[in-house]
């Protein structure tokens, strides 16, 4: 007889799926986090033409769609001749900045006030039913409007620099398709209280101290909750200071040692190289010459502030160099301290949006350069979850005979996986059931990687989780669904 | 001299020269009547029928029909209006119009049509027809699978000789419209702009332009669809 399993069905759950396997002295043998990312886009975008890119292919994700409509039209501006990044005119790349960093204020403020400050302001053991933001907002009603205002203020950004809030339709191969009058810069710089950019700072840098104190008081928790060394990876500006937009790729082992020095982006797949496991539709990425086993490498914010050595703004440089005396200046490889990086970042973006609203490039007219026309070109970005990779060719007809994507949850594919064997082997060895502190341990150690499944997480911030517990023989022992 | 003759639009008497084409006429008076393939000053083609009212009783398409006096003419009634939107789901599923992705977005007659008569969800299911595109001239991206055959290219981009760049190939379900590949090699600058602006949807692209309008600087952003000729009267 035949076995015939029809696995993509569960791909329209979005629950996050864990599978744990005991051996005969209920010690973890095996863990695995299946994340089904149906990646159908690089089929259809097939024979568009390649203009249509940006505004296609964001139709992936709702929450960042901004990153994948720049990463797309970063790799177009390579095909239609205007260099990779550099080569726009000044109103189109700060245009194209202002976007990218009103979405990072966005993304990140939803991330941490909706989704991971129920779990360190009630408690990770408080109850599930009111850890959420709406328990949030009973007990710390002005921290939750400060959650929904910040959100709406890079929601604004995005909105004058894409035509929408999302979806738009800015960037346009070779630049952008508007400019910022005055008018809706002065919303952004001026507005009414609160929604203005000097308070949009203050909050930030507020929610920064927030973690801290925080941080403070539950050390011990933090600094051990799926700790284990890695590399990381991001992109970097050239002499070095954290850049969302542009800049080289860097990679740095545990200790801190350069693995990956600022090399052209153009060239990633010399580099990089994507693992298919047959449990998994999620592809592993890994660093080619280091290898499959210990190749591997983390995204995002712990990930970024290992790799840059500075960050070119005042208050986020000066939380920087407080975090980084807490390693010594070595990577940061705590799990958790990702929250307290994504919040630094926070601080950063809100002030770059203020340093380019000051900017009069933005209300210049010249918005659009091209040049001479390339058959393939590869955009990349630092998207909130981190490093994400457009890699476009075309045809003579300018239709795209290529697509290939490695989105951010990609790339840390491998280290969530990680994190859940982690915690799986410290809460579940000597057990034959699923136990609470382990479906809190579970979320917490995905929640850290801020993962694209968040789309798929209720509103009310709880995680959608499926955990299965095999015994030796294969056997469901136990089985959580939230 | 011309005939001046009275009829009436909905109960308002209007006053035309006799054998004006009534969608004109309307028009002028501040009656907005659909199009999706009437062009001023190009002989119609009355192919798309989105023009369709009553005229003393009977269903005519306003863009064929001269005017004549003592017309009874219905067009804003609940009948001929669901009528309407009816074409417009029809031509929606006929075709792939995938307005997300769309760079005719924001200035299309047939989506400014669908919000206008609020189409939520088409009544006949979708025909999922796959047509090839032609991509392979210098100035055109010709997406068929957008096109509603209203043929209005093929009565009104030309070349200098007259020949037509689009034309219609095969039959019923097989229909679709089709580019002199040859001719449009040659393709001026202004025959392109004026291919995709007189398209009423998304089926004739230039090259490489798309995308460059902003949203909120779009034909349809701000204003519905008829709002220009409706806007005449107040
Ligand atoms: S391509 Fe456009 S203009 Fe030509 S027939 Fe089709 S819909 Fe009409």
């Amino acid at each position: 007889m035949q076995k015939v399993t029809i696995e993509p069905v569960t791909r329209v759950e979005g629950h996050g799926k864990v599978t744990i396997h005991l051996d005969d002295n209920l010690n973890v043998a095996q863990t695995r986090l299946h994340i089904v990312e149906f990646r159908g886009f690089e089929r259809f975008v097939q024979g568009r033409p390649y203009w249509e890119a940006p505004v296609l292919v964001q139709r992936l994700c709702g929450i960042c769609p901004v990153s994948h409509h720049l990463a797309a039209a970063k790799a177009l501006d390579v095909i239609v001749g205007a260099g990779t990044g550099h080569g726009l005119t000044a109103t189109g790349e700060k245009m194209r900045r202002l976007m990218h960093y009103g979405q990072m204020f966005q993304s990140h403020s939803l991330h941490f006030f909706h989704l991971s400050a129920p779990d360190f302001l009630l408690g990770y053991d408080s109850d599930p039913a009111t850890r959420n933001v709406v328990g949030l907002a009973v007990k710390f009603p002005e921290l939750a409007t400060k959650a929904v205002l910040m959100r709406k203020f890079g929601q604004e950004v995005i909105h004058f620099t894409a035509g929408k809030k999302i979806h738009g339709t800015g960037a346009i191969p070779g630049g952008i398709n508007k400019n910022l009058p005055i008018e809706e810069r002065d919303i952004l710089l001026k507005g009414a209280d609160p929604l203005n950019i000097d308070t949009m700072i203050q909050w930030a840098y507020d929610a920064v101290q927030l973690f801290k104190d925080y941080y403070m008081n539950n050390k011990e928790f933090v600094d051990n909750f799926a700790h284990f060394p890695s590399n990381h990876f991001s992109l970097v500006r050239k002499d070095g200071a954290l850049d969302f937009y542009h800049g080289v790729l860097r990679a740095v082992d545990a200790e801190g040692k350069r693995i990956l020095d600022d090399v052209d982006y153009q060239d990633y797949n010399h580099y990089i190289e994507e693992e298919v496991r047959s449990w998994s539709y999620m592809k592993f990425p890994y660093l080619k010459h280091i290898g499959k086993e210990n190749g591997w490498y983390r995204v995002g914010p712990l990930a970024r502030l290992n790799t840059c050595d500075f960050i070119p703004s005042k208050l986020a440089q000066q939380e920087f160099e407080l975090y980084k005396a807490h390693t010594n200046g070595k990577p940061n490889n705590y799990c958790l301290h990702t929250h307290w990086a994504r919040l630094i970042e926070l601080l950063h973006a809100g002030e770059v949006i203020k340093e380019l609203l000051l900017d009069p490039d933005l209300q210049k007219d010249d918005l659009v350069i091209k040049g001479t026309k390339l058959h393939k070109g590869v955009g990349l970005i630092e998207a909130p979850r981190g490093t994400l990779f457009h890699h476009y060719e075309i045809n003579d007809n300018d239709q795209i005979t290529l697509a290939n994507l490695i989105v951010s949850t990609t790339n840390n594919n491998e280290p969530m996986n990680r994190s859940v064997n982690y915690v799986a082997k410290k809460m579940m060895t000597g057990q034959s059931q699923i136990t609470e502190p382990m479906k809190n341990a579970v979320e917490i150690a995905i929640r850290a990687y801020d993962p694209c499944l968040s789309c798929a997480t209720h509103a009310m911030g709880q995680m959608p989780l499926d955990i299965k517990l095999f015994n030796v023989n294969g056997e469901i022992v136990d089985h959580y669904r939230s | 001299m011309s005939e001046k003759i009275k009829f009436t639009i909905d109960g308002k008497e209007i006053e035309a020269e006799k054998g004006q084409l009534l969608v004109e006429v309307a028009a002028e008076n501040g009656i907005y009547i659909p199009v999706l393939c009437h062009w001023k000053g190009v002989h119609p083609a009355g192919s798309c029928r989105i023009c369709t009212v009553k005229i003393n009783g009977r269903f005519m398409a306003s863009c064929t029909t001269p005017v004549d006096a003592n017309m009874v003419v219905e067009s804003n009634t609940p009948e001929i209006q669901d009528l309407r939107k009816a074409i417009i789901e029809m031509l929606f599923v006929e075709g792939n119009h995938f307005c997300p992705s769309c760079e005719k977005s924001g200035d299309c007659d047939l989506q400014g049509l669908g919000y206008r008569y609020q189409m939520m969800v088409p009544r006949f299911p979708y025909a999922f027809e796959r047509r090839e595109l032609e991509a392979s001239t210098p100035k055109i991206f010709l997406e068929k699978n957008r096109c509603i055959f209203c043929k209005r290219c093929v009565r009104m981009i030309k070349d200098e000789e007259g020949r037509s760049y689009f034309a219609f190939k095969g039959r019923g379900k097989h229909l679709e419209i089709n580019l002199d590949t040859k001719l449009a090699e040659h393709m001026s600058e202004e025959n392109a702009r004026l291919a995709m602006k007189i398209c009423p949807v998304g089926a004739i692209l230039r090259k490489e332009v798309g995308f460059e309008t902003p949203i909120g600087k779009r034909k349809y952003d701000h204003v519905p669809i008829g709002s220009e000729i409706e806007n005449l009267q107040n």
